[in-house]
């Protein structure tokens, strides 16, 4: 459930959020997302599983606040929030919290700091658990993140992040199990 | 008497004596002593009252202890907690460990996901219909599209309905402290800290000693195996095992301590007193007859002593002393036979006053006060008639004390010129009245913990850990009974069903029940029976699965466990041996007599710190719970004192009443029985005003001391008002008698006091504050009670 936690959501929405003004060089890119402000977007996100033959739906916003505040409210099919605030992650759902602390999963930490280092444009922090690769043009460009650290890459195989212009068209993030999630955004 | 009448005489009464000392001295061989803090607990009268008494003597708050490791870095604490934590887990002393050691849960985990369709509440008939395995499979895939469904998602194939989910919520709901390296730290950071619960329960003081011991071992050897870098680290425990020890060791060695200061201070006292040791060693003749007669009367009555009881019975030293000293100087050069005719009607009115005052203290529901009453009366009695029996036929021919009378010619100049000063005694009196009435501070201290001998900073300590620790302070209960451990369960189960709903409302932040983990055998029935055999669960299967993403085919691991579930023996408590659940299910389920008792401790609403009574008791009986309970630990236990010390508070009086009674039965004139109380009710006043004035609550014990204020006080009143008496008769005999008996009276009522005072003055400075307070009460008030008695003593 916390790999969960970071996988399926931490890492869609905020890679997605920090290439919503992406650039077609890494360093571009960076430089961009540093100057950002507070934004919002609509998501739908499929998650493929080897165990159901379809996959599952989920829609909801986004909405990520600088430095550190990133924000997932599920609509469908089930109402959940997931809030990423300063070291604290915490889901609502079916009227019960959870909350997490960030330091007391040192592995789900080096991903979520990573992300966050990417929506703050904090290029260092990313490339310490990702090795970064931007292919395509401005117009049409992908950024493929790959696991440098073994504990990550124990759960994650790739991420890779579509867009075009200033906008993040659609996060895929392909699990070490074989599942992949891809969450398109509005 | 002739010297040969004496020795005829002499024979049987000391023979009688004799036997008695030897067999009050079998009867103590053969007694237990105690320094168990509850022995002054109440005894139970109500059903919450009982639980309340059984859960702090020995229920799971009495056993439960808290360590801290402080010093070093955080890593290194953490390593030490993980060590220390492995050690203590394979120490039979602790029924638990917790550290936040992530091995600890696996097991629990594996017996709640191996027997989930027996604990889940979820699982009913109507869930494992077509419908309703359709409706809960659909939400188990709605589960999945969130990040809390991941942990599902490996699990699916065998638990498609999703129980898991609800019963790890259930059993994980509480608050836990935060993880650091791998064990749980305090929220600064500062500490690692641990949560154990012993196996003994907390009145069993040697068993706690034992485990204390065990875990100062343990660390030791934690920090030797691991690397410690940052710093020195220290270990830090508390929790009620560690105050009842540290009490324990406070209370027998002030009761040593203050023995032994006492008794050398009335010694020394008395040799300078007396210039004669065989003078002294007689005088204390009375003084161990009564306190040797004292410990076989409470023994007998009892069947254990108190260490309290014993730390009061030494001061009482300094009481029961007086009778020899009056009779050794009183008598001055005449024989004892005349001492006998004129000062014993006067010290038998002294004791029976005492022995009234002290007499309603038996009456009372605190174990511990009635002991005290119990001692005082048996040990003044036995001190008196000691003395005036037993003493004068031990005395050597010729036996005489250092004369006083020079001394008592000082004193007798000094009272003539006190008795100019009375007009002070109305200022005293209006003062303290005026302090009483204006005093801004409460006059009492209600709460149970001004009896505790447990230091403000050890207290600190221990609020310091349980903050720490996220509060698991058990201070509510709900508890249901019945009259096996099945039938507990199944009062556990109905308490529980009331309380869901005010959980969902919020009025109460959770609960934890021991039917969570083991229900009762009908739930547990009622449950298998709701599981279809397999080859029906297979086709109804098929059919809820139809139109939705996951295949039933995927499904057999699902059909095999519910089959092995359905068709098992129910659970029984020995199924849980090996999990933490075992030790929960001890803890939280409790013989008591004949029947078992179920406890369900509730936690107040996220950011309270109390919880609503009258909702959680609305709720219990709203849903018909029979014979539930809703229990405030704190409350219960400060009402219950509170009760007692009213309770002691009425009998004080009627003690008085007595007191009144008795002297004017003795006395027969109104003016003397005033002039007789009124120094003793000066002197309690007094001391009750400054006590107010100084902002002092006083506690059950303060009260005791003003009884003993009023018996020893009514010795020195009555003493003046005979010197008065037989002044007034104006015989000339008389006056010639008093020219030296007057001082000489005089001598001996300062020396008494002295020996008095020194016995409990030396109690004000115990740091056991039930010793304290009974000094600061007894050392001024003796004293203002002589002076006072001497002031308002009419002139001879």
């Amino acid at each position: 459930m916390i790999r969960a936690l970071a996988l399926g959501l931490v890492v869609a929405a905020a890679a997605s959020m920090a290439l919503a003004a992406g650039e077609w060089t890494v360093a571009e890119l960076m430089q961009g997302l540093a100057a950002r402000g507070p934004e919002r977007a609509k998501f739908v996100e499929r998650k493929h599983l080897a165990i159901l033959d379809q996959p599952v739906v989920s829609t909801g916003e986004l909405s990520w606040t600088p430095p550190a505040r990133l924000e997932k409210r599920t609509v469908t099919p089930k109402a959940e929030s997931l809030i990423l605030d300063g070291g604290l992650l915490t889901l609502e759902r079916d009227r019960r919290k959870t909350t997490l602390r960030l330091a007391e999963y040192p592995q789900i930490a080096a991903i979520v700091e990573s992300l966050r280092g990417m929506l703050a444009g904090d290029r260092t922090a990313l490339e310490k658990t990702y090795r970064l690769e931007a292919y395509g043009t401005r117009e049409r460009w992908t950024l493929v993140m790959l696991p440098s650290d073994a504990q990550v890459a124990a759960l994650v195989q790739r991420i890779d992040v579509a867009g075009n212009g200033n906008r993040v068209r659609s996060i895929e993030i392909r699990q070490s199990d074989g599942d992949r999630s891809v969450m398109s955004i509005e | 008497m002739s010297g040969l009448a004496r020795d005829r005489a002499r024979g049987p009464i000391v023979a009688a004596w004799l036997v008695g000392i030897a067999a009050a001295i079998a009867v103590i061989a053969n007694t237990r002593f105690t320094a168990d803090m509850s022995a002054f607990l109440p005894r139970e009268a109500t059903a919450e009252q009982k639980v309340l008494v059984d859960q702090l003597r020995d229920g799971t708050l009495s056993r439960l202890l808290l360590v801290g490791i402080a010093g070093g870095d955080a890593a290194s604490r953490a390593r030490i907690s993980i060590a220390l934590g492995n050690a203590l887990r394979h120490d039979g002393a602790f029924a638990q460990v917790h550290n936040g050691d992530a091995t600890e849960t696996a097991r629990d985990r594996e017996y709640v996901f191996a027997n989930r369709y027996l604990l889940s509440p979820a699982v009913t008939p109507q869930r494992f219909t077509v419908e309703g395995l359709h409706a809960a499979i659909a939400d188990s895939i709605d589960l999945l599209a969130s990040p809390a469904g991941m942990m599902l998602k490996s699990v699916l194939p065998r638990d498609p309905t999703g129980e898991i989910v609800r019963l790890a919520g259930d059993l994980a709901g509480t608050a836990r402290p935060r993880l650091e390296g791998g064990a749980w730290a305090s929220q600064d950071g500062e500490r690692a800290i641990l949560l154990l619960e012993t196996r003994a329960g907390g009145s069993d003081l040697d068993a706690q000693e034992q485990a204390l011991a065990r875990i100062r071992t343990a660390f030791g050897q934690a920090v030797a195996t691991s690397r410690v870098s940052g710093g020195n680290v220290s270990l830090l425990l508390s929790g009620t095992g560690v105050f009842a020890v540290a009490s324990r060791a406070t209370i027998h060695d002030e009761v040593v301590r203050l023995s032994i200061a006492s008794t050398t201070l009335i010694v020394l006292l008395l040799l300078a007193v007396y210039r004669s040791v065989v003078a002294l060693a007689l005088g204390l003749v009375p003084v161990v007859s009564g306190a040797l007669a004292a410990v076989a009367a409470v023994s007998l009555a009892d069947g254990f002593v108190h260490g309290l009881t014993l730390g009061f019975g030494t001061t009482l030293i300094g009481e029961a002393i007086d009778y020899s000293i009056y009779l050794f100087i009183q008598s001055g050069e005449r024989n004892d036979e005349s001492w006998v005719r004129r000062f014993w009607p006067t010290i038998r009115l002294g004791v029976l006053t005492s022995i009234c005052g002290f007499a309603t203290l038996l009456l009372s529901g605190f174990p511990g006060l009635a002991q005290l009453g119990l001692y005082s009366i048996t040990g003044l009695a036995v001190a008196a008639l000691v003395t005036r029996f037993v003493l004068p036929r031990l005395l050597p021919a010729r036996f005489r004390v250092r004369d006083l009378t020079p001394l008592g010619r000082t004193l007798a100049a000094a009272v003539e010129r006190a008795a100019a000063l009375r007009w002070l005694l109305a200022v005293i009196a209006l003062a303290s009245l005026a302090a009483l009435l204006l005093h801004r501070a409460p006059l009492w201290n209600r709460e149970l913990s001004a009896l505790s001998p447990v230091s403000a900073a050890d207290q600190a300590l221990d609020q310091q850990l349980r903050s720490d620790l996220g509060a698991p302070d058990a201070r509510y209960l709900v508890v249901a009974s019945g009259d096996s451990l099945d039938a507990a369960l199944a009062a556990s189960e109905r308490a529980a069903q009331a309380l869901d709903p005010i959980v969902e409302r919020g009025v109460l932040g959770g609960f934890e029940a021991p039917s969570r983990f083991l229900p009762s055998r009908a739930t547990q029935q009622a449950r298998q029976a709701a599981l279809p055999p397999r080859p029906e669960l297979e086709a109804r299967l098929r059919a809820a699965t139809a139109g939705l993403p996951l295949a039933a085919a995927r499904l057999a691991p699902f059909l095999d466990d519910a089959e092995r579930i359905r068709t098992r023996q129910p659970l029984v408590r020995p199924d849980l041996v090996g999990t933490s659940l075992a030790h929960a299910i001890d803890a939280l389920v409790v013989p008591q007599g004949q029947r078992w008792t179920a406890m369900l401790p509730l936690r107040p609403p996220e950011g309270s710190a109390t919880i609503d009574a009258a909702a959680v008791r609305a709720a219990l009986s709203s849903a018909r719970v029979d014979g539930a309970l809703f229990i405030d630990i704190k409350d219960e236990a400060d009402r219950l004192y509170g009760g007692y010390l009213g309770e002691a508070m009425r009998l004080s009086a009627a003690g008085f009443v007595a007191i009144v009674v008795l002297l004017a039965l003795a006395l027969r004139q109104p003016a003397r029985v005033a002039r007789v109380l009124a120094p003793l009710v000066l002197a309690v006043l007094a001391v009750a005003g400054t006590f107010a004035a100084a902002g002092q609550p006083m506690i059950l014990l303060h009260l005791v001391g003003m009884l003993l204020i009023v018996a020893i006080g009514s010795n020195y009143a009555l003493f003046f008002d005979r010197g008065a008496g037989t002044g007034a008769s104006g015989s000339s005999a008389a006056n010639a008698a008093n020219d030296g008996a007057r001082p000489r009276l005089l001598a001996s009522l300062l020396t008494a006091n002295l020996t008095t005072v020194a016995g409990f003055g030396l109690l004000a400075f115990s740091s056991v504050p039930v010793l304290a307070a009974l000094g600061t009460t007894v050392g001024p008030g003796a004293i203002l009670a002589l002076v006072f008695a001497a002031m308002l003593a009419p002139r001879p």
